[in-house]
């Protein structure tokens, strides 16, 4: 495959789509597919021919705002229907090239507006499992120029230029650990692609990898060529079988394309790329853990260092990024570093895709710049909180984040305003809470989960969040003293500041969050007996004896 | 030293047939032990004994280390599961709009808790930590079909009609 094969197939893609006068695109993404999206399709394939125009249909990946699914767009007049089913079919058929249906019609301009589209510049627009769909959308493209135009270093210095930070949550500077793999040496390198997102609550990688896989795909070959790796994994949590589909489609497409595998586009560059599977393990997004996975080994993190660029896969030097980090990648090196830093903020650059969830109007996914106001994500693209509630807190970061408070909304998104206010930017879950929810149940539901996620092998995080657990289930159910509270704090520091790896260091942020924020949610658990929310069921039995933890 | 020969087939069941395709695939190599396990896992429903006793021998993986992984996993389940299975998300989203609530009242009219099949081997009932359909919270899935928003009274009604079967 060369240059010019592959301006021939946009092309020729382009031509093909001019034959038809309309397009009608079909979100199949989880959540449109679950309320009948498939049927959807098939009624407007039939809708469409008996009407005798000229109509592509095309099922596309996630357009976005999921709660107003199962969604519809048409096309060249760029309009958007909300709650379609099988039964409006006809109605759509029928409205094409005429006034469109105005009871299907959304006016989602709000959700829109403040919205910049990178990462999923695609979703919405091509066929996931369609190669030249994404070929004809500038894919493969910057492969192809970085290959025949550009030194490796000169790929590492346009994403170091480009100023991206890893977007799984720890925000290391993608440049910098790239330049580290690539200065390693031996010949044998590795490439993954961390597709393990463990964070419940969070959807982004999910429909990245499902809506628009090749650019995952490309943005890892764009990664091998750079550290000088011949090799990638992808490792995808096996609760997403439709992703694993996809990516087992696109890769094949790929192959058969010559754009993975031996001597690509005619130059000594040899990469392919093989899924593995992960088994539902929390800790498994972890670097050094996802590694001994994939090894085929319980998922149990190392110490660091060596660090995975230097020591990781078999021993080898292995380069691990995030969905979102590879899928930033082709347009940097299309566009160059420039572009991508001119958005966002000082030290936050480019945009973030995250997953708006919980008790707020349009649920769904939305990518905006760095630097965007909370209360303009919630409050304007997320339309606010339904049902005449108030907002209460918007939870970032997963079970590593915190809980930020309402007079905190005026933060700029960015890691390190987040980082200060005691969350983390995380792989991008916002979960909006409204006064019906408890924050110190919020906080124990959080702990249950690390205690739970915890893999056994250092102590302060296997027996502290065990023990966490507990206090936090007796100040929930009314037997909890100040005195436990205070140990409670004390346990969250012994855990932060001796727990190996990330899971265990970053497990207290929740509680440590809404005590800053929600601490007299606690006392009035505590003192008074009453939770302020109406969640707890105060007089319910407890255990007096605390858990035994074999430590 | 004699080249390694893998054991025969625990049965002439043919799904052991895709069960060693998967390791044939692999090169017989000790870091396809999870996808192997997966392979068993979706064919049979669920890991015995036998089966992991086969892949350890297969790939050469001391059987401690096969049951380890077995059991570290979430995902492996040592039982054979129900003939439905209901699976309530317990991700964040799922959990502050009331997930909590659909399993206690899933419990209650089993008389099992959470991770368990009932007697008569008809109905399971599973927690899972997010399925990614955190948009349409709270999420069930009966039989692995996704059913957003699901409210109490749609769960019980599936169950009744399982139960009745």
């Amino acid at each position: 495959m060369t240059i010019e094969e592959l301006e021939q197939i946009a092309k020729s893609v382009s031509q093909e789509n001019e034959k038809y006068d309309f397009e009608v695109n079909v979100c199949m993404d989880l959540a449109c597919a679950s309320q009948g999206a498939e049927k959807l399709r098939e009624a407007l394939v039939k809708a469409t021919e008996a009407s005798g125009k000229n109509v592509l249909i095309r099922r596309t990946g996630c357009m976005g705002p999921c709660s107003s699914g199962p969604l519809v767009r048409v096309d060249p007049d760029d309009i958007l229907y909300h709650h379609v089913n099988a039964k409006h079919a006809e109605a759509i058929a029928n409205s094409l090239g005429e006034k469109p249906v105005p009871e299907l019609q959304c006016d989602l301009n709000d959700h829109f507006d403040k919205q910049v589209r990178v990462v999923l510049e695609n979703a919405g627009y091509i066929d996931p499992e369609k190669i030249d769909d994404y070929i004809a959308r500038d894919g493969y493209k910057a492969l192809l120029t970085a290959l025949t135009e550009m030194t490796p270093n000169g790929v590492i210095h346009r994403v170091t230029e480009s100023g991206l930070r890893g977007r799984g949550g720890g925000g290391y500077p993608t440049g910098l650990k790239w330049g580290t793999v690539a200065k390693a040496g031996g010949d044998i390198k590795y490439v993954v692609c961390n597709g393990d997102e463990g964070d419940p609550g969070a959807f982004m990688d999910r429909s990245v990898m499902e809506g628009d896989p090749h650019r995952v795909v490309e943005g890892m070959a764009l990664a091998a060529y750079a550290v000088g790796a011949s090799k990638g994994f992808i490792y995808v949590r096996a609760e997403y079988p439709v992703a694993v589909a996809r990516l087992t489609t696109a890769l094949r497409e790929a192959r058969r394309r010559g754009l993975l595998g031996n001597n690509i586009c005619n130059t000594p560059f040899n990469f392919d790329v093989e899924i593995r599977l992960g088994a539902g393990a929390f800790v498994c997004g972890e670097e050094t853990a996802l590694l001994a996975s994939i090894e085929g080994k319980r998922g149990t993190p190392k110490p660091r260092p060596p660090y995975p660029a230097v020591s990781g896969l078999w021993g080898k030097p292995t380069l691990i990024n995030n969905v979102e980090t590879y899928a930033n990648i082709a347009p940097i090196i299309r566009n160059g570093g420039k572009w991508f830093a001119n958005m966002g903020s000082e030290r936050s650059k480019g945009t973030k895709v995250f997953a708006l969830t919980g008790k707020i109007t349009h649920t769904g996914l939305v990518e905006v710049p760095m630097g965007i106001k909370l209360r303009e994500i919630i409050e304007v693209i997320g339309g606010g909180v339904p049902g005449g509630h108030t907002f209460k807190a918007v939870q970032t970061g997963g079970p590593s984040g915190g809980c930020i408070p309402a007079e905190m909304l005026d933060l700029g998104v960015s890691y390190d305003a987040l980082m200060k206010v005691g969350s983390i930017m995380g792989s991008g879950g916002m979960i909006v809470m409204d006064d019906t929810s408890c924050m110190v149940n919020v906080a124990r539901f959080f702990i249950e989960f690390c205690m739970t996620e915890s893999c056994g092998k250092c102590i302060p995080c296997r027996a502290g969040t065990a023990q966490m657990h507990t206090l936090l289930t007796r100040i929930c159910s009314g037997s909890g003293t100040m005195e436990e509270l205070d140990l409670l704090v004390q346990l969250c520091a012994t855990i932060k500041e001796t727990s190996l790896c990330g899971l265990g260091m970053t497990a207290p942020n929740p509680v440590l969050s809404t005590l800053k924020y929600f601490k007299n949610e606690y006392i009035e658990h505590i003192v008074h007996k009453r939770c302020p929310a109406g969640v707890c069921n105060l007089q319910a039995p407890v255990p007096n004896a605390p858990v035994e933890v074999l430590a | 030293m004699p080249a390694f020969t893998p054991p025969p087939l625990p049965s002439d069941d043919k799904r052991w047939k895709i069960v060693n395709g998967t390791m044939r695939k692999n090169g017989f190599a000790r870091h396809a032990l999870i996808e192997t396990l997966h392979t068993v896992q979706s064919s049979f429903g669920y890991l015995d004994d036998d089966s992991i006793r086969f892949v350890a021998q297969s790939l050469r993986v001391p059987l401690s280390q096969a049951y380890g992984v077995v059991t570290f996993y979430h995902y492996f389940s040592l039982k054979p599961p129900g003939k439905h299975t209901l699976t309530i998300c317990a991700g964040t989203a799922c959990y502050i709009k009331g997930a909590d609530k659909l399993i206690a009242a899933a419990e209650q009219k089993l008389g099992i808790p959470q991770g368990q099949t009932t007697s008569d081997g008809k109905i399971s009932l599973m927690m899972a930590r997010c399925v990614g359909a955190c948009s349409r919270a709270p999420v069930g899935l009966c039989d692995g079909e996704v059913a957003g928003e699901m409210s109490g009274e749609q769960m019980l009604e599936q169950l009744e009609r399982w139960a009745v079967e």
